[in-house]
């Protein structure tokens, strides 16, 4: 019996050490100096999300052969991992380690606030002056204290895509500019025996960006930024944002059992219903040119009939009615990448590569100088109302992180569902900045 | 243990030096013998004890550990507080919910899945025509990834869909209902769709359970004049007692950590409201989503001991006779 114990003991101790041996070799890449830039042969581990066969899987591993023929002594090996998992496990789990990979999808806001806190990402600021100053004011989602520690390939504003046809049909003149009209707009709809408002609540955030999109209407840019760095939700304009979409909500613009429709991705979801033509509308981010193309039937019609317009404004209310919600896809070096890894960024996100990014139709490119490239009718006039914006207000749930994040729009979702108050939405918010 | 004869095997031990010269090479070749059997037992275990410990026990342990700290995965967990997480999962409502889901899909397959298995097992056991292709058919969808099995479902049972088509070309069309968003009832269509998904593997259980039936006691009630019925009633089924127990016992555990089907038939709203949520899913939202990993943690103890113990109280009450010797006491 003794000696069972003693073996076990043995064996967990020789486990452990094991463990610990393999965690404590893992980190050891200093960064060269920057005189050295390029000298030594160096590999560059680099996750990214394009995890489907597609357009933007096989860009990106053009982009990364394309570095290595310009600079030999950079070998880049490509991970390519599904968004949830990327974001929610993998990601986590790697930069928890002493081996996280050197460059890797980071969407900023308050999830890059913690991985800044904790020590994991690169200070980049001075190497990406140029290119933080030409991407503009949206660079700043990627940016914490002032400090920059990624940047964007991919960025755009939140907008109602719609079907011009029908809008024709039932005599809507003009793009609704405010909610008025856009009551206005869902009453005639009603009458021409359609879906005026596609929303794929099953999924819970296309749901929560109508209640985003009111908080915008409703509360001051200063509020907003206050509530994004410092979890403050005291301002009752939250509550007044709950409120307004119930009023909305009570006007029954949606199509029935919206709290199983999911978001994308399958003919019943909401896209295909804006797609295939039975729904006039759907509130969504600009990759959702990409998206309805894959669910619709008919991709030339879809190109025919739909079109773009901003979020209408609240009259009289404290928000910007120029200000936008919107996100976009960026990239971030771990703390202790080596320095070449600051090039590959700023390579990705490089006119050239830009361009390129443009022409594979999966998303709005960051940098204006690559906007040219877009030709699509809708996502032109997504990426004039990007320009022309005079706020982007980050996806709250980015912008507050996970925890607050996931809290709010599962108390969104209880108000979609008549189970919720606008109160508890802020006090769900208020607990989960606690947790 | 090994030394059955005092008087073969010196007191010192096997490896002592003795006067007697057989006594002590036929102690020396036992002790040996002995040896060798330790070293094969150790060689034998050693690889399936390594990586159980790995990854079984270890992990078992980190989640304990974990699950005592406020931590959302961003650094070391530092922040200690106790069992506060523990607390805060009872005091979530949604989590109750989960709970009650549990419960009712734990109760509900037992309930439904058992008399359906034990009906088909009956009447696939027979002798008839085409018998292997409908063993085959009853056995599909539990070969079925859950994931394919959900999505079909998914789309099958979704508002306009062709489950309510079918059900209005037959006249049921006032019965249709929005299976998977009406938060009253998306528990009893998930319910449905497990039993789908897994009464094909109670079946081939109970099957296999019918097979080791010898036809002697058959064909005996069989002469004693016992009608079909009476021999599935008096002969069949208590000899079906032990399997029928086995699939009990594995059913509840599966029910109690069912996550694939739900996950992927029941969309993340009505989840989250709590209609469709089990333990597994709530602790996944709530771990990955929600980023609190020391509450999910908390979570995926807290199902691990509800497991144990119904799998604990399952073997102590129901499975005692048929493990009897082997993890309780002696047959006399």
């Amino acid at each position: 019996m003794a000696m069972k114990h003693r073996a076990a003991a043995g064996l967990a101790l020789f486990l452990t050490t094991a463990l610990l041996v393999a965690g404590c070799n893992g980190g050891d890449s200093e960064a060269p100096a920057e005189s050295e830039l390029y000298k030594n042969p160096v590999t560059l581990t680099w996750w990214h999300n394009a995890s489907q066969d597609g357009p933007l899987k096989t860009y990106w591993e053009k982009v990364a052969k394309d570095f290595n023929a310009l600079h030999p002594t950079v070998t880049i090996q490509i991970e390519s991992i599904e968004t949830n998992q990327l974001q929610r496990t993998r990601l986590p789990a790697a930069l928890l380690s002493n081996d996280p990979p050197d460059i890797f999808q980071a969407w900023g806001g308050g999830e890059m606030r913690e991985q800044v806190e904790a020590d994991y990402l690169k200070d980049i600021t001075e190497q990406v002056k140029t290119e933080a100053a030409d991407i503009g004011s949206v660079a700043e989602i990627w940016q914490v204290d002032g400090k920059q520690y990624g940047l964007p390939y991919r960025m755009g504003v939140e907008g109602v895509w719609y079907n011009k046809d029908m809008f024709a049909k039932a005599g809507i003149a003009a793009p609704p500019a405010t909610f008025d009209e856009l009551n206005d707009a869902v009453t005639k709809l009603k009458a021409i025996n359609v879906i005026p408002i596609a929303l794929g609540a099953g999924d819970k955030w296309p749901a929560a960006h109508w209640w985003y999109n009111f908080a915008l209407r409703a509360c001051s840019v200063d509020t907003l930024k206050k509530a994004s760095t410092e979890r403050v939700f005291d301002d009752p304009c939250f509550v007044k944002a709950g409120q307004d979409l119930q009023t909305f909500i009570a006007t029954n613009p949606f199509q029935p059992n919206f709290i199983a429709t999911p978001g994308q991705n399958d003919p019943t979801s909401a896209n295909g219903l804006l797609a295939n033509g039975k729904a006039a509308m759907e509130l969504m981010g600009e990759w959702n040119r990409g998206t309805l193309d894959t669910v619709a039937e008919d991709r030339e019609a879809l190109g025919k009939f739909i079109g773009w317009f901003p979020v209408p404004a609240i009259s009289g209310s404290a928000g910007d009615p120029k200000a936008a919600l919107g996100g976009g896809d960026g990239f971030a070096c771990a703390k202790n990448a080596p320095a070449e890894c600051v090039e590959f960024l700023k390579y990705l996100v490089s006119p050239e590569v830009q361009t390129g990014y443009a022409e594979t139709g999966t998303g709005l490119p960051a940098r204006k100088a690559a906007g040219d490239t877009v030709k699509d009718p809708a996502l032109k006039s997504v990426l004039d109302a990007t320009s022309g914006a005079s706020y982007v207000q980050l996806w709250l749930d980015t912008a507050f992180g996970s925890t607050v994040g996931t809290a709010m729009n599962n108390a969104v979702v209880a108000i979609f569902a008549g189970k919720g108050t606008p109160e508890q939405v802020v006090d769900a918010m208020k607990a989960a900045a606690k947790k | 243990m090994t030394s059955t004869n005092p008087i073969l095997s010196p007191a010192g031990g096997a490896d002592a030096p003795s006067a007697g010269l057989r006594p002590s090479r036929r102690s020396s070749v036992r002790a040996a013998q002995t040896r060798r059997k330790w070293y094969e037992i150790v060689g034998l275990t050693l690889p399936a004890v390594i990586v159980y410990v790995m990854f079984v026990l270890v992990p078992m342990g980190f989640a304990v550990y974990y699950s005592l700290f406020r931590w959302r995965g961003i650094g070391p967990p530092t922040d200690y507080v106790g069992f506060d997480n523990y607390v805060l999962a009872f005091q979530d409502p949604i989590f109750l919910d989960a709970l009650r889901n549990n419960a009712i899909i734990v109760v509900g397959s037992l309930v439904v899945q058992g008399p359906i298995a034990l009906a088909v097992a009956l009447l696939l056991n027979r002798r008839f025509r085409g018998r292997a292709v409908f063993r085959l058919i009853v056995f599909v969808p539990y070969v079925l990834a859950e994931v394919t099995a959900g999505i079909m479902w998914k789309l099958l049972l979704t508002d306009n869909g062709t489950v309510d088509a079918l059900m209005r070309s037959l006249g049921l069309g006032s019965l249709v209902r929005a299976w998977l968003a009406d938060l009253d009832i998306v528990i009893w269509t998930m319910l449905f769709v497990l039993t789908w998904k897994y009464v094909g593997f109670a079946i081939i259980l109970l099957l296999a359970g019918l097979s080791n039936v010898p036809p002697e006691l058959t064909e005996a009630a069989a002469i004693d004049g016992a009608s079909w019925w009476q021999t599935q009633r008096h002969v069949m089924l208590p000899l079906l007692g032990p399997t029928i127990r086995i699939w009990m016992f594995l059913s509840m555990i599966g029910s109690l950590q069912a996550f694939e089907v739900i996950w992927v038939t029941s969309v993340p709203a009505v989840r989250s409201l709590g209609a469709s949520a089990t333990m597994a899913t709530y602790m996944v939202d709530n771990g990955f989503f929600a980023r609190l990993w020391g509450y999910g943690n908390a979570v995926a103890v807290i199902l691990f001991v509800i497991s144990f113990v119904a799998a604990l109280l399952f073997q102590r009450f129901l499975l005692r006779r048929d493990i009897d010797g082997a993890v309780t006491g002696r047959v006399n």
